[in-house]
């Protein structure tokens, strides 16, 4: 393998992402993130320089909608699947220390 | 009357013509889910007693003469990563396993309108992410063909219940293949239209630019029928597309005649299995002898798709699939202490392999130091892809290919090497960087009696160009039937 | 301290603008309400909800970069932010970095050292996050999305300032382009208006800038100026002490008058741009800017010198007028009425101010009608009341905004012109005073004031001074 995913990169990574891997999960995510980046590296034999990046593949602009509004008291939609609710708001784990 | 050998449209025209009722069909359709869904598992929730009550609404309003269209009573399955407003939509993930819309996709809104009966959703692999269907939280979906073999993915559950007949037409999505590759494993007919031309609002999301829902069908006038209901501009969807140029249906034409066929040879060398080659080359045979000009040609930068796919649709998972922490909605896991060991322990815990492989792959190329040489690179080559698409379409009316290396492999072959999974991705994932339509039909069998699917791309908004090829050889196979019957 | 250092600093403005709905959806921006009442599918991040782009945010955002002299970026598009945080529902928040819709501007200011350009790099459009509370409780916290979606746009200045005295007139004179607008209130309490600053500290005759800092957390003038303060002593004396200063976000506590660093491990800081791609780009032809330059009103340069030219005003007064919307447009909304530009001008820079200051408002909270104002000055003018009663009736229409006719009317305030009455009063105020009369007799002029005083207060101020003063000197 030519690109070597080192511990640091897959923690830094896994941080980035939001999961816990096991060592056994990071040992798999190393080999796995290792092989495809070299896979992916064939993309080094293009050239292409000057090549403007296509994010969007058909070149519309501007949609809008106008400034009206459309939504009346969603609340209860909006708490329906909550997995922890406290008066009207989501319920999370202290944000402050 | 065996109701289930009907296609969509057979069905629709009869129960207009109160040959049969809606609650007949539908009922009919929820038997043979009893009977056979215990092989096949192609649902992750059905819907039964909502389908009947839905069954009777609608026949109540095909009787008061409200309801007309030509799906109006058809039982319908829809993927579960399409949201159903109150029926559950899990994506096939842990992390959406109690997860229940308040609000449906747009495509599931313009069926409910035309009158389609939801039967439940199908199975899928874990947030779209897989080609067969095997990476779903619930399970894995068989081949109805032979239940020892993959249906395909990852609409696997999609094109399965139509072939086994467990619905008269389903909904799929289609990121890198996943509608195309199914129906080719399954022997049904899978349509990925041009970006834009389905509202993607309500589809939850694997690769933004590139998810594009359509349909999977017993037939092309099926395909042309579905998408004639799901198509359409939706002004909550900034990338859909106001196109004037339908209804799709008009292009069920008989007649190949002077279209021009491209066979891009980068597309029939090593890799592709020797009976798959023949039975697509054969069809080709077919509509050259129905009229169409094939010559073949150098599609170039074959070998660049898949590498430029996985870093685009990866970058876009690991940002579309970050709002699954346990705050909001789905699983939130019940240990875990403070709020980031919540977000960690709740996607650890609710995501599978395959999707933390791809979101770790996703946020690298995406990272700081990376972002240049991964992911501008990816969608340089992505401009370079689209470009050899449009060079090709000054040629050709459509290209032909096969759907799929191979035929379906067996079930547990295809995971342990993730890379030669995604190689079989080869001929459908393009198609998704350029934005263009697709097509499978059914073009034969292989010895081990699986089917195998051609595809045909056209250039974007061609959509009638493809329909109108794909029924023409469906046509001739219809006839070659019939004669063989005859004899 | 034997060195002597310059501190330099570049601002983060976020103003909410003032549309009536979200960016992305059409929920209301409405303050208040409920937890959770303002929202919906898309501004909650709920699987498969789409954004669509509110066109009155790009026509704000334009504005402000037209105002503040930016070039109008004719190409731009979105970008996802990503990061995890609960007040954000997506876990990205969709902003602008490769290609923000307004660049290369800057605007003038104003300080005792005198004028200054301050650059503005760029100016983004953004979604605002939602709200978190902290319950004590039950030691959690409760996230609501009424706010998230809310669109700002972010100004980021370029290092041009060096004081928190230049900070200030810099964000006042941002504020009153912007209020002028009508893009947003901008009000700091409130949240509308927030400023993170960008500090760091190099010896005078530097080339080369040293390490900064960005502090968040700053929401009054008065904690902005303290916090400079306090980050430029904090950094000098690290550099003093031979350490170096960390480049990191802090987040500043007015009561401690101290920035701690916000930074966890957890937070990588890493956010991962790509371009939206459920959005498209933005075309902005050259008609578009022209039209919204055209639909611009009278911004506050233009007004002050035509508040000297039209109403002949002197300078000082244009210039304090015109420092708050509010001002400006009750200034010319009552001068409409009555004409009396000067008179109007006095009330609103005297007696309003000073109401003002005692009751520690703002300018933007003034909430008496104009015409009530216009019917004061004409009662002075023609005598009905006199000006103890006339600062008297104002308060009343400060506070109340009472209707100056009917108040004198009811409590009875009108002149007293009545002369046999007058007489009687000052004869009574002669006998009381023998020590006053003696000294006007000495020739000590000022005692007749305190003569004039007592008279006025015998009639409760109601007695016409000039009358009051006749008759005394008549009867003296």
């Amino acid at each position: 393998m030519a690109n070597k995913i080192s511990d640091e990169v897959i923690d830094y990574v896994s941080i980035l992402a939001k999961l816990e891997l096991s060592e056994e999960e990071k040992e798999q995510a190393k080999s796995d993130m290792g092989s495809m980046l070299d896979y992916i590296d064939k993309l080094n034999e293009l050239d292409t320089d000057g090549v403007e990046p296509m994010s969007h593949v058909f070149p519309v602009t501007n949609v809008f909608r106008d400034d009206v509004v459309t939504n009346g008291d969603n609340s209860a939609e909006t708490l329906a699947n909550a997995p922890a609710e406290k008066e009207g708001s989501f319920q999370v784990p202290k944000t402050v220390d | 009357m065996d109701s289930l050998q009907f296609t969509a449209a057979e069905l629709g025209r009869r129960i207009a013509r109160r040959e049969l009722s809606a609650v007949e069909a539908t009922k009919a359709v929820l038997d043979r889910i009893e009977a056979v869904e215990g092989t096949f598992h192609c649902y992750v929730t059905v819907d039964a007693e909502g389908a009947l009550k839905s069954a009777e609404q609608v026949q109540q309003q095909i009787d008061s003469g409200e309801l007309r269209g030509p799906l109006a009573g058809v039982p319908v399955a829809v993927k579960d990563n399409i949201s159903t407003k109150g029926m559950r939509t899990t994506c096939a993930s842990h992390i959406l396993d109690n997860y229940i819309p308040t609000f449906s996709a747009e495509a599931v809104n313009r069926l409910q309108r035309a009158g389609a009966v939801i039967l439940g959703k199908t199975n899928m692999d874990e947030f779209a992410m897989g080609s067969t269907t095997e990476t779903s939280y619930f399970g894995e979906t068989k081949n109805p063909w032979n239940p020892e073999h993959v249906p395909g993915g990852s609409s696997g559950g999609s094109a399965a219940a139509v072939a086994a007949k467990e619905c008269f037409c389903a909904l799929g999505s289609d990121t890198g293949g996943s509608i195309r590759q199914p129906a080719s494993f399954c022997g049904v007919v899978g349509m990925k239209p041009t970006y834009g031309t389905v509202s993607r609002y309500g589809l939850i999301a694997y690769g933004s630019s590139l998810d594009q829902i359509g349909p999977l069908t017993k037939d092309v006038t099926d395909c042309a029928t579905l998408l004639d209901v799901i198509a359409g501009h939706d002004a909550k969807d900034s990338t859909s597309t106001a196109r004037d140029d339908g209804p799709f249906a008009e292009a069920l034409v008989d007649d190949v005649q002077g279209m021009r066929i491209g066979i891009p040879r980068d597309y029939f060398g090593e890799g592709l299995d020797a009976e798959v080659r023949e039975a697509v080359l054969g069809a080709v045979k077919t509509l050259q002898e129905r009229g169409a000009i094939v010559e073949e040609f150098d599609l170039s930068l074959v070998d660049y798709a898949i590498p430029a796919y996985y870093v685009i649709a990866c970058a876009e998972a690991s940002s579309n699939l970050a709002r699954f922490e346990g705050v909001k909605y789905g699983y939130r896991a019940p240990e875990y202490d403070g709020l980031h060991s919540m977000f960690k322990r709740t996607r650890s815990e609710g995501f599978g392999a395959e999707v933390k492989r791809r979101i770790m792959l996703g946020s690298f190329v995406l990272s700081s130091g990376y972002y240049d040489a991964y992911y501008l690179k990816a969608l340089r080559t992505k401009a370079l892809i689209k470009s050899a698409f449009d060079k090709a379409f000054e040629r050709f009316d459509v290209i032909v290919s096969p759907a799929a290396p191979t035929t379906a492999p067996k079930l547990g072959a295809s995971l342990s090497d993730p890379i030669k999974m995604y190689l079989g991705d080869i001929y459908t994932i393009s198609a998704n960087l350029a934005g263009l339509p697709g097509i499978t039909v059914p073009c034969g069998m292989d010895s081990k009696g699986l089917p195998v699917g051609i595809q045909m791309l056209g250039d974007c908004f061609q959509e009638k160009k493809l329909i109108r090829m794909a029924y023409t050889y469906e046509q001739s196979q219809n006839r070659r039937v019939q004669d063989e019957q005859t004899v | 301290m034997s060195r002597q250092y310059e501190t330099v600093i570049g601002l983060e403005v976020h103003v909410e603008l003032a549309t009536k709905t979200k960016i992305f959806c059409g929920c209301s921006t409405e303050f208040g309400g409920a937890p959770n009442t303002h929202t919906c599918p898309v501004c909650t991040g709920m699987p498969g909800a789409l954004p669509v782009l509110n066109k009155q945010v790009v026509e704000y955002a334009m504005a402000v970069g037209l105002a503040t002299n930016c070039s109008i970026t004719q190409y731009c598009k979105f970008d996802r932010k990503n990061y995890f945080y609960p007040d954000n529902p997506q876990n990205y928040q969709i902003s602008q970095l490769y290609l923000p819709i307004c660049r290369n501007g800057g605007i003038e200011i104003e300080t005792a050292a005198g004028r200054k350009t301050i650059g503005i790099h760029e100016i983004h459009m953004e979604e605002d996050a939602g709200k978190l509370i902290h319950d004590e409780w039950d030691d959690c916290s409760l996230v609501d999305f009424n706010r998230s979606g809310v669109p700002l746009i972010e100004i980021v200045s370029e290092p041009d300032m060096r004081s928190a005295e230049e900070v200030i007139a810099y964000l006042e004179k941002l504020r009153l382009i912007i209020q002028y607008l009508g893009a947003s209130d901008c009000k700091l309490q409130e949240g509308s208006m927030r400023a993170d600053v960008n500090l760091s500290v190099r010896q005078v005759g530097s080339e080369t800038f040293g390490t900064r800092t960005e502090m968040k957390n700053l929401n009054s003038f008065k904690a902005i100026a303290r916090a400079i303060e306090g980050e430029r002593a904090r950094q000098i004396e690290l550099l003093e002490e031979g350490k170096e200063v960390i480049q990191e976000t802090r987040r500043w506590d007015d009561n401690k008058e101290y920035s701690y660093p916000m930074r966890s491990k957890e937070d990588a800081q890493d956010y991962r741009y790509f371009p939206e791609p459920d959005l498209v780009p933005i075309s902005i032809s050259d008609e578009w800017i022209a039209r919204v330059r055209e639909a611009q009103p009278e911004l506050h340069d233009e007004k002050r010198r035509r508040y000297c030219e039209e109403y002949k005003l002197p300078d000082y007064d244009a210039q304090i007028l015109t420092s708050y919307k509010k001002l400006a447009d009750l200034f010319e909304e009552t001068v409409a009425i009555c004409n009396r530009p000067k008179k109007v001008s006095n009330w609103l820079m005297v007696e309003t101010m000073r109401l003002l200051k005692e009751h520690n408002m703002d300018p933007d909270e003034l909430s008496f009608q104009p015409s009530n104002l216009a019917k004061l000055i004409m009662l002075v003018e023609n005598q009905t009341i006199n000006g103890t009663v006339a600062k008297e009736v104002f308060e009343q229409i400060f506070k109340e905004d009472v209707d100056p006719e009917r108040y004198v009317e009811e409590k009875g305030l009108k002149v007293n012109s009545n002369a046999d009455e007058l007489y009687e009063i000052v004869r009574r105020v002669i006998e009381e005073n023998p020590q006053s009369v003696e000294d006007y007799h000495n020739g000590k002029q000022k005692a007749i004031g305190f003569l004039v005083g007592q008279t006025m207060k015998a009639t409760q101020g109601k007695a016409n001074p000039g009358m009051v003063n006749q008759i005394l000197k008549e009867l003296l």
